[in-house]
């Protein structure tokens, strides 16, 4: 072997910048996505808040008391009472069951039957141009507009409201789903696993269906956010809920007609419903980057 | 071997004849595969991209036959038409006497099982969502290939091995691995269902020089221990020169020129082979090298030139070479090209005048 | 006493912060380019050579990524210059061409717009003016049809046309340094052939210095006067073109060239197994302060392993960072 006659060493070379404490487990999952844990942790505890409603010092929100009709929020009655003497306190936090359920509900009826109906079409050529002029003429009715229609057909119950929303999602769903099918048919993996000898049914539910996952969780929290908001529309025009239950929608409502005097009202409902729209948004944001692949190949 | 080609289709007689033993393993005979080009209001078919037309070559047992060209020839549609990946326009693609472009969907799969693909992209071509065994087991599960699941196991092992890889890889995900461990991955799914031929499709292309080689050197070694025939598709005429025995070149849906390996490099016997050979930039400072540089770009397969396709493009193109397409002809002892200049007289012909490009 | 070098890096560092750590992407490089001279700047992906690229323009964000050291070009040192007075010097005294004409054209302009609007941006051309230098620019590129062609729009032309507006607008103000990041590796080889025949058809009628970033041996060995071996973010070699092809000092650099097959090697009967270098590129999330390749060296010994080789003279002009590379006789 050489021996080197003199060994020259290179300079040192300094550090240029702070090191980054590489953290794992929990803490490094919060510093790596901070919207994700942002939204989800809001989300959580609005959801921890529609649970546990009994325990929250709540009261009925349903029990009338006209003797203490529109009290301003004070120690007594946090959100101040409505016009009929209810509770706005209790009333927003029962509300949110309405919202969540709504939300959640439609976002997974919505994201299974888009699935379904995407991956049909993705796959089945005959069936694909039928199946999407349905959905474009479906689309081209606002959304709400729809729901509307739907509402006017049947009993108002929250049900059926989740069933109104769902029909107008749904199509939106299904365009998503069919576009990622069509790019994941040419992947060469399933070339390959043609060439392998997989099925066609075994191709679906092995090499597309499960790339087609994030995309759709992605779009599920979009859905949700828009669901519980088209909800509350619904309920604001009389058009939702049935006005027995406290949904949000429901307590703007009943407020509308006091605004401009008792404007905590609608206020306190409004923003219970903005915090919860925006942790939804937040989490779809960070899971879109946590879960698109192309972003973490580049880290 | 002959490797005399012929430009007119045959019958069916290829299906017929019984085991010969010189029968090739894979033998294509005027492919065509055109693509419809959709277009209005109501999605009619406005005209056609001529991607492959006609194409014929055949593939012997154990040997490599290469298909070299530039991006849009067409090569990589004729490595597809004989997976079988979409049905072709015309032609027919006959695997060890079974002519398998009709072959219905359910008589297909032990034909499957023959003929296997790695493809260029070690990133695409690898499932995210599924782990390198279950990428692997997939061809022998679906080819019945294992008796049981110790077999099964057997069997990965001796893949992973095959490929160079640690056995206890194939736990992981595929995005766990770098560009060329991905690529022998590829390999080992192709492997796993024990074919006859595989097909490369520019499977080194995409690779670093120093991974790119491990590659080569694998694929060689495969090749001579397992003595698979290979389909290799590239644009990279330094690796298709280090590892064919025979190169086809085709130039926007048509073979230009068939020869043995030593044969086309030393003797390019059709204007546009020599053009490509002398582009090559050869890491070699200062090598002195005729290089003719071909003007223009090559026109679009939708409508393509008459005549010779390559008369827009090539340096010696006359009259004849406007009207006439020019078939493929011998040239010299099992090289065929398809160029008139090669009717000429031998003094006459530019192509043997001037020689190689290569030293 | 020699001129001054047109573009002197010293001990460039570019950084980049990652959630799970540092990535020293270019670490300690340092080289010079004179005026009119082309170097290229060699190695695989992730050795830093594009990042190099991208720090002399200041083309890289910051945050995540941190640049160090000192770029200096006419004696300015670049690094220290405001954005504005950067934005004076991007294509204008150096300009760059990418790999992929199509993501660096914009595509709602017309092809003449764009070679006019660097123009008018920096030379203070009329709209007039702009568009004949354009046209003559097109010219000089040899677009056939120029006076049609700067109408068109980007999507209208071939791959290699594209690459040829991108050098026409590199070239549009006169740029003394022209960084070139794999020009020619998104095109065919006919069109490649081209492109490098341009590139060094023009070279000798512009006289701008070229900085040629490839993985390519082969575009290196007809372009390039002198080159830069980079590995895992570090020189590891650098020569003169013929001495390094000739002579290989550094064994990533042996290596490298055992690892491409030469065309025509069946017809002299030099055919070889092709060279492999074993094992991958380390990560570059750690410091490593021994020398980088010794993780894959057929050669390396624990001094290896121990201590990082500094860049020293191998012979005349020839430099390599490795403990055992022979040194040759040089004139004391």
């Amino acid at each position: 072997m050489l021996q080197p006659a003199d060994v020259a060493v290179a300079a040192p070379l300094p550090d240029i910048m702070p090191p980054v404490k590489a953290r794992r487990g929990f803490l490094g999952f919060l510093r790596r996505n901070p919207t994700v844990a942002v939204g989800g942790g809001l989300l959580l505890l609005i959801i921890a808040m529609a649970v546990l409603a009994p325990l929250l010092w709540t009261v009925d929100p349903t029990a009338l008391a006209p003797a203490r009709r529109t009290r301003e929020p004070s120690a007594m009655y946090w959100f101040g009472t409505d016009m009929l003497g209810r509770d706005v306190y209790s009333r927003v936090v029962y509300g949110a069951r309405v919202s969540l359920i709504v939300g959640f509900a439609v976002a997974f009826f919505s994201s299974v039957i888009g699935l379904a109906i995407g991956l049909f079409s993705g796959f089945i050529r005959w069936a694909d141009a039928i199946i999407m002029r349905i959905m474009d003429g479906l689309m081209s009715i606002p959304a709400i507009l729809l729901a509307i229609a739907l509402m006017a057909l049947t009993r108002g119950s929250v049900g059926n409201v989740i069933l109104a929303i769902t029909v107008a999602e749904v199509p939106r769903v299904s365009r998503l789903v069919r576009g990622v099918v069509l790019s994941l048919r040419e992947q060469p993996y399933v070339d390959a696993a043609v060439a392998s000898g997989t099925g066609t049914f075994r191709i679906v539910l092995r090499h597309i269906l499960p790339n087609t996952l994030a995309p759709i969780i992605v779009q599920a929290t979009y859905i949700c956010a828009s669901a519980m908001i088209a909800e509350s529309i619904l309920s604001f025009i009389g058009a939702g809920t049935p006005p027995i239950i406290p949904s949000w929608g429901n307590i703007m409502a009943e407020g509308r007609a006091l605004w401009q005097v008792k404007p905590y009202i609608v206020f306190f409902p409004a923003i219970f419903l903005s915090l919860t729209v925006l942790a939804v948004n937040l989490l779809g944001d960070g899971l879109r980057d946590w879960l698109d692949p192309r972003m973490a190949k580049k880290v | 071997m002959s490797a005399t080609l012929s430009t007119t289709p045959t019958t069916d007689s290829a299906v017929s004849h019984g085991s010969t033993p010189g029968r090739p393993l894979l033998q294509v005979d005027d492919l065509k595969k055109h693509f419809p080009l959709r277009g209005g209001l109501l999605g009619g078919v406005t005209g056609h991209v001529y991607a492959v037309d006609g194409v014929s070559f055949e593939i012997a047992k154990g040997e490599t036959l290469s298909l070299v060209g530039e991006s849009g020839c067409g090569k990589s549609t004729v490595g597809k038409a004989v997976l079988r990946l979409f049905d072709i326009t015309s032609g027919q693609v006959v695997l060890d006497g079974t002519r398998i472009d009709t072959l219905p969907n359910s008589s297909l799969k032990p034909m499957r099982r023959r003929v296997q693909v790695v493809f260029q992209d070690p990133f695409s071509s690898l499932n995210p969502r599924m782990r390198v065994r279950d990428i692997l087991a997939e061809p022998i599960r679906n080819f019945g290939l294992a008796k049981d699941r110790a077999d099964l196991d057997r069997r990965l092992n001796e893949v992973m091995d095959t490929v160079r890889l640690p056995r206890d890889a194939i736990t992981r995900w595929p995005h766990e691995f770098s560009g060329g461990q991905r690529q022998r991955i590829g390999i080992a799914r192709a492997l796993a269902a024990e074919p006859d031929l595989i097909i490369c499709d520019e499977a080194v292309s995409a690779l670093d020089v120093s991974v790119k080689a491990q590659i080569v050197n694998l694929l060689q070694d495969l090749q001579r221990k397992l003595g698979l025939a290979l389909l290799f598709i590239s644009h990279d005429l330094a690796i298709v020169e280090h590892m064919t025995h025979r190169v086809a070149v085709m130039y926007l849906g048509k073979i230009v020129e068939v020869a043995p390996r030593r044969s086309l490099f030393a003797a390019p016997r059709h204007p546009y082979t020599q053009a490509l050979l002398s582009a090559v930039p050869v890491p070699q400072p200062g090598a002195a090298r005729k290089r003719i540089v071909l003007q223009g770009d090559v026109p679009s397969p939708i409508n393509p030139p008459s005549g010779c396709r390559f008369h827009t493009r090539c340096p010696y193109v006359f009259d004849r070479c406007r009207v006439e397409e020019p078939l493929l002809k011998l040239a010299l002892p099992a090289h065929t090209a398809a160029c008139h200049l090669n009717d000429l007289p031998p003094e006459q012909n530019p192509l043997i005048r001037d020689g190689t490009p290569l030293h | 006493m020699p001129e001054a070098p047109l573009l002197e890096v010293d001990n460039l560092q570019t950084h980049f912060r990652t959630p799970d750590g540092i990535n020293r992407a270019v670490d300690g490089l340092s080289f010079h380019v004179n005026a009119g001279e082309t170097v290229a700047i060699v190695g695989e992906s992730g050795c830093g050579k594009s990042v190099t690229s991208m720090s002399i323009l200041r083309l890289l964000p910051e945050p995540p990524g941190k640049i160090a050291g000192a770029i200096r070009f006419q004696g300015r040192d670049l690094l220290k210059l405001s954005d504005k007075e950067m934005r004076g010097i991007r294509g204008n005294d150096i300009s760059m061409i990418f790999q992929e004409p199509m993501t660096s054209l914009n595509p709602v302009l017309t092809v003449g717009r764009q070679i006019g609007e660097t123009l008018r941006l920096h030379q203070g051309l009329s709209k007039a003016q702009a568009e004949a230098k354009a046209v003559e620019m097109l010219k000089l590129v040899g677009i056939p049809a120029p006076e049609r062609r700067v109408k068109e729009y980007p999507h209208q032309l071939s791959g290699g046309m594209r690459q040829r507006v991108m050098i026409a607008m590199a070239l549009a103000c006169n740029p003394k340094l022209l960084i070139a990041d794999e020009p020619t590796t998104a095109l065919d080889v006919t069109i490649q052939a081209q492109i490098l025949d341009l590139m060094r058809d023009l070279k000798h009628r512009v006289g701008a210095a070229i900085v040629l970033i490839t993985h390519d041996l082969g575009v290196v060995a007809e372009v390039a006067e002198r080159v830069i071996v980079m590995y895992a973010g570090r020189k590891v070699e650098e020569a003169p073109v013929r001495e390094l092809f000739a002579n290989p000092k550094h064994p990533y650099t042996q290596g490298l060239l055992g690892a491409v097959p030469k065309l025509g090697s069946s017809l002299t009967g030099e055919e070889t197994r092709l060279a492999e270098i074993p094992g991958l590129v380390p990560s570059l999330k750690q410091r490593i302060d021994y020398c980088v390749f010794a993780g894959r060296c057929p050669k390396a010994t624990d001094l290896c392993r121990k201590v990082d080789p500094a860049l020293e003279a191998k012979a005349p002009n020839h430099t390599a960072a490795c403990h055992y590379a022979e040194k040759e006789l040089m004139a004391a």
